[in-house]
């Protein structure tokens, strides 16, 4: 957040978007699959971020937004033959329309009322999905075929089911997500947020909206986490109810938490921490839950700022 | 549903005749789940008022106490009522005693900051569920209801037991509210809920009334559970849906008003028992959340509430 550094703080960006192109050619193919389907996710979990670190709105219901992009996705292209772009738009439209419903609800409340409210509106969401099973597929879900994951540019078509062109689809989207919430959090809308966050009324009193900068913040928020929902349909072909429900909601919770709540790496590594976790633990005992419910509390417990944030803390400050 | 199956003018007779009972039904049957519900919600209300916490796992001590009241009824042999009422008494024991410890071990270090606190209660949402799908499985289990008595109505039969629940649920209600209300023990509850630093400035320790009351909200869960297990069975999952119900009956009915948690129980149960009797289920449920979720957006004090300090 210094303004002393911002070329430092490009170029740490950009160097990690450089990494994960070149770990494309390094990794071993189970490997590359997992950073690709991490890398979408993450893209989640910096929407979830946005809202939760810089605004200070504990959602538990972000699952919707997540699940609007992926049916908006996954639902025009199976039912209407849409293409690739134009399924991704539609899913991105259809999370900012239900951000922006939810958004001038859910922000009439605040707090742990703000938390239920938000959780009880994705219980619908998914509880719909449900019922209008004979579009949806219900909680067996649809699976995307090959043919509708083309994308036909000029002469060149690339096929999003190719585990290269799957992780540099991936990779596209979280470097674009990446880079603009870090512009945005440098933005003056960026510090208006962080003032509400640390004190609302006195950000009132100081001449701002915080209403229609929250509901800003709601939107913004949902159009990405709709984005790496729809992203999620269409590279990974598979839409279901299950992405709708409250684990989904609570999952990137946990990743920033773990990442580092208002750092705009944190979001990244925390996906990447737990993914790898559950992925090692799972080898060991199927009881890999446990291990990661030990996990998430030894973390609260000793690491209550994240993995971005106590580095930020002890050795960079200038991390934003 | 008789009349369904049938056509024209007998159907809409049928239906016309059946109405009475069905509905009687479907409120009995409403009763029995707002009764169990009532419980539940009270041990989180008690947690969420006191100790201003958002308790995760309070539907994990639910499925523990149903669990357990399964592990100790199979355990005991004879009459089925002596396996009972053993698990009524040591299945809450033990999750009070597992809930003590959490709240020892972790939340007291947590200094019950809000945020922490949900992740935490969230990682024993996790453990919690799979020790229990690691040393009880993945099967539903029945246990023995106590007793098999009918009630012949005029209509239909129903079972004895149900309605025995919901007359130990309201006991058990009256005594936490005469505890609450009339004891130096509620007395300190309550010190520690309207102002935790003057309390403890008066001497009371306040860590230990926290610790004795995240014990006795997840004892209150438990006991809801080895209610209900012998109707529906006990089965590691058990415990998303009574959670959710809680969350929404503690906000309907106002936070730390326990007259509104009961109030908002019987509706809540009621509601979904008549709706879901006459709707799709799946429906019934999606009306009751948005119905619920927009009181909240529009009086989010609850019903019953006085606006927060």
């Amino acid at each position: 957040m210094r303004d002393a550094s911002p070329a430092k703080t490009y170029a740490l960006h950009i160097g990690v978007i450089v990494l994960l192109f070149a770990l494309n050619f390094v990794l071993p193919d189970y490997h590359q699959g997992l950073f690709a389907r991490i890398m979408a996710l993450a893209v989640f979990a910096m929407g979830y971020n946005l809202l939760f670190g810089y605004v200070g709105l504990l959602s538990l219901g972000h699952a919707m937004f997540f699940s609007a992009g992926l049916y908006g996705a996954g639902l025009t292209v199976y039912h209407l033959g849409w293409g690739v772009p134009e399924a991704f738009l539609a899913g991105v439209a259809c999370g900012a329309l239900l951000a922006l419903v939810i958004g001038l609800l859910a922000l009439r409340t605040s707090g742990v009322a703000f938390m239920i409210v938000t959780m009880m509106f994705a219980q619908v969401f998914y509880l719909m999905i449900l019922y209008f099973a004979g579009w949806t597929g219900g909680d067996q879900g649809l699976v995307i075929q090959q043919a509708s994951r083309v994308i036909a540019i000029g002469g060149v078509s690339l096929d999003l089911t190719n585990p290269t062109v799957r992780y540099m689809g991936a990779l596209a989207l979280f470097s674009v997500v990446l880079l603009t919430t870090l512009a945005l959090v440098r933005s003056r809308f960026g510090r208006v947020l962080v003032a509400i966050r640390e004190n609302e009324e006195r950000t009132k009193m100081l001449g701002y909206d915080t209403v229609a900068n929250k509901l800003i913040a709601v939107v913004a928020s949902g159009v990405i986490c709709a984005a790496s929902g729809a992203a999620y349909a269409l590279l990974f072909g598979y839409v279901g109810s299950n992405f709708a429900s409250i684990q989904y909601s609570i999952l990137p919770l946990l990743w920033v938490l773990l990442g580092g709540a208002a750092t705009t790496l944190g979001p990244f590594i925390g996906t990447l921490f737990m993914y790898y976790v559950t992925d090692i633990t799972s080898g060991f005992t199927s009881a890999y839950l446990l291990i990661v419910g030990v996990a998430l509390i030894l973390l609260v417990l000793f690491a209550p700022k994240g993995i971005m944030g106590s580095i930020r803390e002890r050795w960079l400050g200038w991390l934003p | 549903m008789p009349g369904r199956a049938e056509g024209g003018a007998s159907r809409i007779r049928s239906r016309v005749m059946h109405f009475g009972p069905h509905l009687l039904l479907a409120a009995l049957e409403g009763l029995v789940t707002s009764a169990v519900l009532a419980l539940t919600a009270l041990g989180l209300s008690l947690v969420f008022g006191v100790m201003r916490i958002v308790n995760v796992a309070h539907g994990e001590f639910f499925m523990l106490g149903a669990v357990l009241a399964w592990a100790v009824s199979t355990a005991i042999s004879g009459h089925p009522a002596v396996g009972f009422v053993a698990a009524l008494v040591i299945a809450p024991s033990l999750v009070g005693l597992v809930a003590f410890l959490a709240e020892w071990l972790v939340l007291r270090r947590l200094n019950y900051n809000p945020e922490s606190t949900i992740v935490a209660t969230i990682g024993m949402l996790y453990i919690i569920q799979q020790l229990a799908l690691t040393f009880y499985g993945p099967e539903a289990r029945p246990v023995e209801p106590p007793f098999s008595y009918r009630i012949l109505l005029p209509w239909f039969g129903y079972s004895g037991y149900k309605l025995s629940v919901v007359a130990a649920s309201a006991i058990l209600l009256v005594i936490t509210w005469l505890v609450l209300t009339r004891t130096k023990i509620g007395l300190i509850m309550r010190a520690t809920q309207y102002d935790r630093e003057t309390a403890q400035a008066f001497g009371i320790p306040v860590e230990r009334v926290y610790a004795g009351v995240f014990a006795i909200g997840a004892m209150l869960a438990a006991i809801a559970a080895v209610l209900i297990v012998p109707i529906s069975q006990a089965h590691y999952l058990m415990g998303q849906d009574p959670l959710l119900l809680s969350f929404i009956v503690v906000i309907i009915g106002g936070l730390g008003s326990l007259r509104g948690t009961v109030v908002a129980a019987v509706l809540i149960g009621l509601s979904d028992g008549i709706i879901s009797m006459f709707f799709s289920p799946t429906l019934a449920k999606i009306i009751a959340t948005l119905v619920v979720a927009m009181v909240l957006v529009f009086r989010p004090q609850g019903l019953f509430g006085t606006a927060p300090r």
